[in-house]
């Protein structure tokens, strides 16, 4: 899932400058399981922004929605019809939810609540970590069912770097090194051999730096014809 | 460690060109020639002056065969490495440049590679390079475009074939430059280290550089396991050794760096050479200390000399390059042997 967190309080205060009234809007997936933006979180920014600025002295209203899918235009589409009120949206979604919000409503301004910080695993209760760095041309196969991009701190393809130590990670002795765990894995599953044929350069064309990325699926496309 | 058993490896036939047809530096006929070889390491300023990069270059004048020039080192921004090894090679010492992963994609890679040959530089040490939280600007983004052993095999393909990582031709030809990394003998998992060796050798390594080596009982024992891989044969090992400058340094190695491991008995030996000196005279410990520090060295390149699959030592004394001479010959490493074309 996605996982986000919730910016400090004084930046989106900054944010709502000259605002009189905006419209919370959380959304309901994976921003709820990550109670940075789901409903409770909502209800919880909305009061403290309401009490701050009114201590201020310059109060914004605050109004109170969520949506199931904020990355999905059909669950925003009954936000349209009250929005006339509002100076602007404040968005609990991922950066996926603010986008949407703003694509869909172009008069609106749409502000982001949250930080959007990686596609990641519950760990532990309060816990996330990154899993995923959505880099078009998955390697899990070849390493153990962990992600290498994403849990080493370097990216590599070729094994621990020698500042492994004692299965950490050499920039943060709170983070496991990946390759430890790549190489334990490869062992159980009879894998090792793997770990000593050289994984050559990668094409990053697939990730990122190919340029901004979509995927058009024809077979499931509806044609223009009929989407009228 | 891990309880798990790593299947038994070999290294594969290489189809490797002789060393000596590989490139025409110094270090290289030195290597092909089996001499037992001195490197030592260069930090470049952190600044623009020449001249400290010649005044270091003169302490090393001599001393070694060939000395690194450090990239960034500790992900701190110093003189670029190509333009610090020119001023060196001014100098009559030859560079082995180091470049990192972490601040070049593959195109400024090659470039660089292709600016540093035309300028003379024949040795290169590719490395992933340190994480730039641990440095001076910890909001830089880093590429790892390449990890260092792709960086390897890029690089031995331009040497070998004459071919860019895309696989166009370079013009004038291949970039006859030798080509080393680093090894960790002490980095986790511990049985993956020979390893790793091996796969550099694979990925086209004609030497690689150790991290510094206190203990040496460990060291030993990786030395084995490498040697029965049959990667000594194919890889030129060259062993990192260093003086310590007291007992504290010797106990923040031990306990602060990872990957480094210092025997407790190194650290009392040090901590001996200061008994029944006051800890008001500063500059008598800190010189008895030093001696200590040297002479430790000494008995451990003559130490490495017995071990199999050991082609030579790699002197490091980062701002205290004066104690590479004396080092190299009290441990009978001087005068070093030039060999001509
Ligand atoms: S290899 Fe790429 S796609 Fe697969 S988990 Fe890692 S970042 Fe995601
Ligand atoms: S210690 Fe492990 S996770 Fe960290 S950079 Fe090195 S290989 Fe990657």
């Amino acid at each position: 899932m996605i996982v986000a967190e919730q910016k400090p309080l004084n930046e989106i205060k900054s944010m709502l400058k000259g605002c009189k009234k905006v419209l919370a809007v959380g959304c309901g997936t994976c921003v709820t399981v990550c109670f940075a933006g789901g409903r409770q979180e909502v209800g919880v920014l909305s009061a403290s922004l309401r009490m701050s600025t009114d201590l201020d002295g310059d109060v914004v209203n605050v109004d109170e929605a969520i949506v199931q899918r904020q990355c999905e235009a059909e669950y925003n589409a009954p936000l349209e019809a009250g929005l006339d009120e509002y100076d602007a949206i404040l968005s609990l979604g991922c950066g996926v939810g603010v986008q949407s919000l703003a694509q869909q409503f172009p008069e609106k301004r749409v502000l982001p609540a949250l930080n959007t910080k990686f596609m990641g695993y519950p760990a532990e209760h309060g816990v996330w970590e990154e899993r995923c760095q959505g880099c078009g041309n998955c390697v899990l196969h070849l390493t153990g069912g962990i992600c290498p991009v994403s849990r080493c701190a370097k990216s590599l393809f070729n094994g621990p770097c020698g500042g492994s130590q004692a299965g950490i990670c050499e920039v943060d002795a709170t983070t496991e090194c990946a390759w430890h765990l790549i190489c334990e894995n490869q062992l159980k599953l009879g894998l090792f051999d793997e770990m000593m044929e050289v994984q050559p350069a990668k094409d990053w064309s697939s990730a990122r730096d190919g340029g901004h990325r979509r995927i058009i699926r024809e077979d499931v496309r509806i044609p223009d014809e009929e989407k009228a | 460690m891990s309880t798990m058993k790593y299947p038994a490896f070999t290294m594969p036939e290489s189809n490797a060109r002789p060393m000596s047809e590989r490139c025409d530096s110094n270090l290289t006929r030195l290597l092909a020639a089996d001499e037992f070889v001195v490197t030592g390491e260069l930090g470049p300023p952190k600044g623009h002056d020449a001249e400290e990069v010649r005044k270091k270059a003169r302490m090393l004048l001599g001393s070694v065969d060939a000395a690194n020039v450090t990239d960034n080192q500790a992900a701190v921004v110093r003189m670029s490495s190509i333009a610090a090894g020119l001023i060196m090679m001014n100098e009559g010492v030859e560079p082995i440049i180091q470049m990192t992963c972490r601040d070049r994609n593959r195109l400024a890679m090659q470039a660089d590679l292709l600016g540093a040959y035309a300028l003379g530089i024949r040795n290169l040490l590719c490395l992933s390079g340190d994480h730039q939280s641990h440095g001076n600007h910890p909001g830089a983004k880093n590429v790892h475009d390449l990890d260092s052993m792709q960086f390897l095999r890029m690089v031995s393909d331009m040497r070998e074939e004459g071919k860019f990582q895309c696989g166009e031709e370079i013009s004038g030809g291949g970039l006859q430059l030798l080509v080393g990394g680093a090894a960790n003998p002490f980095a986790d998992p511990a049985e993956w280290r020979p390893y790793r060796l091996a796969k550099k050798g694979i990925a086209g390594a004609d030497f690689v550089q150790t991290q510094l080596v206190y203990d040496m009982e460990c060291f030993r024992e990786y030395m084995k396991r490498v040697v029965d891989m049959g990667v000594a044969e194919q890889v030129k090992i060259i062993v990192g050794v260093g003086p310590l400058k007291s007992a504290g340094m010797a106990k923040f190695m031990r306990d602060r760096i990872p990957g480094m491991t210092v025997p407790d008995a190194t650290i009392e030996r040090m901590a001996g050479a200061v008994a029944g000196i006051d800890t008001e005279k500063k500059a008598e410990r800190s010189a008895a200390w030093k001696a200590e520090g040297i002479k430790i060295c000494i008995e451990q390149i003559q130490e490495m000399r017995e071990i199999e699959g050991i082609a030579g030592v790699h002197i490091m004394a980062i701002e205290w390059e004066e104690a590479v001479k004396p080092i190299a010959e009290a441990a009978g490493l001087l005068p070093r042997p030039i060999m001509e074309v």
